[in-house]
């Protein structure tokens, strides 16, 4: 049997998949096919309708997540993710919407967008998955590329400070704010169907590997040794202040931070429709 | 259910900007999403009080970038939507309308046009994005543009942009201007089932053996919108007609692109519109289109009592260029006369279009629109 | 064989579930994510070289298997698929 056809019908995860279109585009040891995975279970153990879902990704490589995905999905332009979501979002609040996309896209070029989504706590969950480098061409410093660390932008160490995204997140008014790792495939998992089911702009930070590109230029000579290291510095800590959650080579605090209930845009949308809608009834009338 | 209030039948005293508003509304737009710009604020305004009326959405959102993504967004999920600017947050929408132009994403943008480049001249007007409006983004590939003249336009043609954008799954523009946008003219709203709307094309076949991007005989595919079972993937990269991103194949290149501008230009006859004023037996023609041709109408009359054969072509479709019908009246007159609100520029579609007969331009900068005594003192040079 | 394989010897601990492994063996681009990682060292690489020139892994003996699913959630590749098995029909043929 050949491995295309195998996959498409035996593995539990297929039926979320364009299967026609794998194995996938990613380096071996890439963190991306380990979120599409934790992904995919999550609408597997939640029982979405995938008719109704919609993912929408940015540039990059996490960007071609949208089109292995069987369901209705956008592959925006650079850092419009988001700001394209917003406009599916308002337009059918009937649909379950997600954006994944990388560090660069959703920080960098899209970094507006993310701030704004959120302080108007539109309803989507945005997974951003965080390789600290612009993999796709090549491993250019980016907007969370750890400090002093190499890239080919970067060839005598990064002297940009990064940002710390959960912290960004929480400050823009996220109602749900997460980081993991590659590794922690249970809890991705499990933080992936809390924001799915819960209202509002949730974020979930998902460091993971790059070997091939970030990797080899900053001492790991293999893939496995990248999740050794993540196995090694990451720590639990479950709703830590997001503004102290460390994320350095030395050391990442990984768990959920942030988790509270605020009215989103949709919902006091609706209010305000309400109101307009009674009061042109009464002048009507009148 | 929303209180009726979607369709203002009757004569109304109306700003341009508003009439625009109004028209889009009439035509089924039930998604705005903008940016505060001068001269096309209004626009935003009138959208933001009325959308909720209407059981619509207004959405401000944080740059044109994000405008422009957020229409592309809304009309996947199926809702007709507009986004309104003038020229500095043109250009930044112009990564996006390349991207619906990709996506054959159902689209309308109106451009109030105001003095350029940069910055500008936020509060006067100018005719300076009409090169950019086809030829901004990056690639090829060809759009609708409609250049109104009047407030009653305003409303007019807003309708007619959602309507070919439905049609030709193309960014549609309406390029006025900060004199027409300001303007308060008289408009008369019809009845609402007077008002011609254009739904969008969607698939006859299921999911199963729906193809995306796989054109009828019009060139144009029909269309799934999010949410209705037929799990369709959009990108902007270069795809087959499943929608599957297909980089490294030149035939798959080839074809989309060709497709994406022939839709256009194979129905360009169809799309395009003109009023022609005297030009039966015209020795001499003033090509204009949009605050130009007003003035325009004025100077062929007065030429007309001077016993100066001259006649107007006004262009309401700007994009597609209307190439053949300016090339016959190139065979016909002496000469063509070009004012615009710019330093040249649709004047080089018509010199490309008129071929050895010769093109008179007449530019204008600073906000003031021409006088018709001006354009009429070219047009007694013209025919000497 | 790298080395890390060999160092670890097979944890016995109960089964979760009673699974039959499999890998689509031309899918592994050989991170070795699943060795490395499994909870009771029941892989290792095999000595099959597959069409991307890498050695998919195997299982080291047949009952090794816990059925955590660990291994299936964390390759990137969608190459490594549990086979649930119904342990009553199994049950049933022992008998």
């Amino acid at each position: 049997m050949k491995a295309v056809q195998e996959f498409e019908m035996h593995h539990p995860m297929a039926k979320y998949l364009r299967t026609e279109r794998f194995p996938h585009i990613w380096c071996e040891g890439c963190g991306n096919g380990i979120i599409l995975g934790c992904f995919t279970r999550a609408l597997d153990e939640l029982k979405i309708n995938i008719d109704k879902l919609v993912v929408v990704s940015g540039i990059g490589c996490i960007g071609r997540i949208a089109g292995y995905l069987r369901c209705d999905s956008f592959h925006t332009t650079h850092g419009r993710a988001i700001a394209l979501a917003t406009g599916i979002r308002l337009a059918n609040p009937n649909l379950t919407l997600a954006v994944i996309s990388g560090d660069g896209d959703l920080f960098s070029i899209g970094g507006n967008h993310f701030i704004h989504a959120a302080r108007r706590n539109i309803d989507m969950t945005v997974i951003c998955s965080n390789n600290f480098n612009y993999g796709m061409t090549g491993g250019q410093l980016g907007p969370t590329t750890p400090l002093h660390s190499y890239t080919t932008t970067s060839p005598y160490g990064n002297i940009e400070h990064p940002f710390n995204l959960v912290h960004l997140a929480a400050a823009a008014g996220a109602v749900y704010v997460a980081r993991w790792t590659a590794l922690h495939v249970q809890r991705l998992t499990a933080s992936i169907k809390k924001a799915l089911q819960k209202k509002g702009f949730k974020f979930i930070e998902v460091v993971s590997p790059c070997p091939e590109i970030f990797g080899r230029r900053n001492n790991f000579k293999k893939a496995i040794e990248m999740m050794r290291w993540l196995k090694d510095v990451s720590e639990i800590r479950h709703g830590y202040d997001p503004s102290k959650a460390e994320i350095t080579m030395e050391k990442i605090v990984v768990g959920e931070f942030v988790d509270v209930e605020k009215p989103t845009y949709e919902e006091l949308l609706q209010k305000k429709y309400i109101k307009v809608q009674e009061k042109l009834r009464e002048k009507n009338a009148g | 259910m929303t209180e009726q209030r979607t369709v203002l039948t009757g004569k109304h005293l109306m700003q341009g900007d508003m009439a625009c508003a109004e028209g889009a509304i009439a035509a089924g737009c039930r998604f705005f999403a903008g940016y505060p710009i001068t001269p096309a604020t209004e626009i935003a305004e009138r959208m933001a009080r009325r959308m909720i009326e209407v059981g619509g959405i207004y959405v401000q959102m944080e740059d044109e970038l994000a405008s422009m993504a957020a229409i592309i967004g809304a009309s996947w999920a199926g809702v007709k939507a507009m986004t309104a600017t003038s020229g500095p947050g043109f250009s930044l929408m112009q990564e996006n309308i390349g991207l619906a132009a990709m996506t054959e994403t159902p689209c309308v943008v109106v451009n109030i046009m105001r003095g350029s480049p940069s910055t500008g001249q936020p509060t006067e007007p100018g005719q300076q994005d009409v090169m950019q409006a086809q030829w901004g983004s990056h690639g090829d590939y060809d759009v609708i543009a409609l250049a109104p003249a009047s407030v009653q336009e305003m409303f007019d043609l807003t309708i007619e942009c959602f309507n070919l954008s439905e049609t030709y799954r193309v960014p549609t523009f309406l390029l006025a201007d900060g004199f027409i946008g300001h303007l308060w003219e008289r408009v008369i709203i019809p009845p609402l089932e007077e008002i011609k709307v254009v739904k969008r094309k969607k698939p006859k076949v299921p999911p199963e053996k729906y193809i995306p991007f796989k054109p009828d005989d019009d060139l144009v595919p029909p269309m799934a919108n999010f949410g209705d079972g037929y799990r369709v993937h959009v990108t902007g990269l270069t795809h087959d007609e499943h929608g599957y991103p297909r980089t490294d194949d030149p035939e798959v290149q080839f074809k989309l692109v060709q497709r994406l501008c022939e839709k256009i230009r194979k129905n360009a006859e169809k799309i395009i519109k003109i009023k022609e004023l005297m030009l039966e037996d015209a020795e001499v023609a003033v090509i204009a289109y949009g605050i130009a041709s007003r003035a325009s109408i004025s100077a062929v009359k007065k030429a007309r009592e001077a016993g100066i054969k001259a006649g107007l072509l006004r262009l309401v479709t700007v994009w597609p260029f209307p190439e053949k019908i300016v090339s016959e009246i190139a065979n016909q007159v002496k000469a063509i006369v070009v004012p615009e609100m710019n330093y040249g520029q649709l004047v080089r579609e018509v010199e490309r279009a008129a071929k050895e007969t010769p093109v008179h331009f007449i530019p204008k900068l600073g906000g003031e629109p021409h006088k018709p005594d001006e354009i009429f003192e070219v047009i007694r040079r013209a025919v000497k | 064989m790298s080395l890390t394989t060999l160092a670890k010897p097979v944890v016995r601990r109960k089964k979760i579930q009673e699974v039959k492994w499999h890998v689509i063996e031309d899918f592994c681009k050989g991170c070795t994510f699943c060795i490395e990682f499994c909870p009771v060292n029941a892989l290792e690489e095999s000595q099959k070289l597959n069409v991307k020139g890498v050695h998919p892994p195997k299982l080291k003996s047949e009952d090794a298997c816990i059925g955590c699913g660990l291994c299936e959630r964390i390759c990137p590749e969608f190459a490594i698929y549990l086979e649930k098995v119904n342990t009553n029909e199994k049950e049933e043929e022992k008998k």
